[in-house]
């Protein structure tokens, strides 16, 4: 219920009413901006936005998004170097599924 | 970017999992098994969905939390939809999780076949359109949810004071998280270490609110995304803390949650609600200062002083345990009704409805015990 898509900011429909076509995995659909404007409404297209029962409730943040991904990354570069180190191998015995669809 | 597939890369996933381990190792003995409360029902889902329960040491049990606005929705609120669709020239208009409720009288899917006008929407923009479709009859948005719907209901109830609507009504069943968790909490049989907390709910509000839980109750948390390397993610943050004895709220959810939440959203929130003294949560009974309802500038868009719908309390059903899965007392396959009769075909608490409530998680996605896989 809580669950929100991200989105791309594709164009105004209408600047006054703070209505926008935001696209969500190919399919585009009308959204309210007004959680997330400060300004004018065209500095939003373009913007990855995350929406939520119809109304994009925030841009997200690119930079932290990758400084998110870069955590993760160095940790499983640090993960493979003690692993050459001791052997291990027990690390093969989870899996996780990712190939299914998004919520 | 499209920030969905890199959240998911099964190899990341299994380094973290790797770091879990060894980090709950260094995790003092006497906090084992750790009992970790997800509070968001995505978060469950996001659990089973995954695996992810699977993957990880038997040290790590997780609570299943109340935050899932459908799960907690009380029996006698749903009866009073049911008598607001009943009336005549109204139409209904509810989110599609909150169809199959079952209230004392069956569901709004039920009323639905007996003839009320009830329309399943996807935005309360979208009841507000229909109140403009359809100046002869009133049309009520019933308003569920947490902090993170409160915003869409109270701009949607902006718009319609800007358009001079006067058929269009919200019934508002807004509920705030801190006073359950707080309420949680004082409750002396309930154990939980530490909270992964709920991402789009704190992308409203922020992450200051919930430092009394860190204050108050010393209780370390995490902010956290969808994704499963979210919940992985902020996992090992969580045993981070434990193991460095530090208490803090952090935030693993930063691409979405700003430390002071949305200023637009707080703003509307402010202007359009107020908040109750009390509301009553299905199976955790009344929880002081959880309520919210609408302020006295947008008292006209009440359904509740319009339709005055009758409030009788009606108990749940005898012998199950909603109440008990909620607070993480017991799991559902504890229920002595969970799988028969108990299902989601035929739901009998209201954690068996919505995809997001623990007892359909572990009906759906029940294949082996945790524990035993492999
Ligand atoms: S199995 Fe049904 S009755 Fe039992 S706790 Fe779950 S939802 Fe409630």
């Amino acid at each position: 219920m809580c669950l929100g898509v991200p989105g791309k900011v594709v164009g105004i429909t209408d600047a006054a009413g703070l209505l926008a076509h935001v696209e969500v995995s190919g399919i585009k659909r009308e959204v309210n901006l007004g959680c997330v404007v400060n300004g004018a409404t065209d500095e939003l297209v373009g913007k990855w936005v995350l929406v939520h029962v119809g109304f994009a409730m925030c841009v997200i943040d690119e930079a932290q998004a990758k400084e998110t991904l870069a955590a993760l990354e160095s940790m499983q570069a640090l993960e493979h170097e003690l692993d050459d180190f001791s052997q291990r191998s027990h690390l093969d015995a989870g899996n996780v599924d990712a190939s299914e669809g998004g919520a | 970017m499209q920030y969905v597939d890199e959240f998911r890369d099964p190899t990341l996933a299994k380094a973290l999992v790797a770091q879990i381990e060894k980090t709950l190792a260094d995790v003092p003995d006497a906090l084992k098994p750790l009992q970790v409360m997800e509070v968001c029902g995505g978060h469950t889902h996001t659990l089973f969905k995954y695996g992810i329960l699977q993957l990880l040491p038997d040290d790590i049990e997780f609570v299943h939390g109340p935050g899932c606005p459908v799960c907690v929705l009380p029996k006698s609120r749903l009866d009073q939809c049911i008598a607001i669709a009943e009336q005549p020239e109204t139409i209904f208009c509810t989110f599609g999780d909150a169809m199959r409720v079952p209230g004392s009288k069956g569901s709004l899917l039920d009323a639905r076949a007996r003839g009320c006008d009830v329309r399943m929407v996807y935005s309360p923009m979208d009841a507000l359109e229909l109140a403009q479709k359809h100046p002869d009859k009133q049309v009520v948005f019933f308003a569920l949810g947490f902090e993170t719907t409160m915003p869409a209901t109270a701009m949607t109830v902006q718009q319609a004071q800007r358009l001079g609507l006067t058929n269009f009504k919200i019934f508002c069943q807004h509920i705030t998280i801190m006073p359950t968790l707080t309420a949680l909490l004082n409750q002396d049989d309930v154990r939980i270490d530490g909270f992964l907390l709920p991402g789009h709910l704190s992308m409203i509000i922020g992450t200051k609110p919930y430092q009394p839980l860190v204050d108050d109750f010393a209780k370390p948390c995490v902010v956290t995304g969808f994704e499963p390397l979210d919940m992985l993610q902020a996992l090992l943050m969580l045993l981070v803390q434990f193991k460095e004895r530090r208490c803090e709220i952090e935030n693993q959810y930063s691409r979405v949650v700003a430390d002071d939440g949305n200023p637009n959203a707080l703003k509307a929130m402010a202007e359009v609600y107020s908040r109750k003294q009390q509301s009553e949560w299905r199976g955790l009974g009344v929880i002081e200062g959880s309520g919210i309802a609408l302020s006295d500038a947008y008292a006209a868009f009440d359904a509740e002083a319009y339709f005055q719908p009758q409030q009788v309390s009606a108990c749940d059903p005898e012998g199950s345990r909603c109440g008990d899965v909620l607070s993480g007392r017991c799991k559902p396959t504890d229920c002595p009704l969970f799988g028969k009769p108990c299902s989601p075909q035929n739901a009998i608490g209201a954690l068996m409805v919505s995809s997001e409530g623990a007892c359909a998680a572990y009906y759906h996605y029940r294949t082996v015990p945790t524990g035993e896989g492999q």
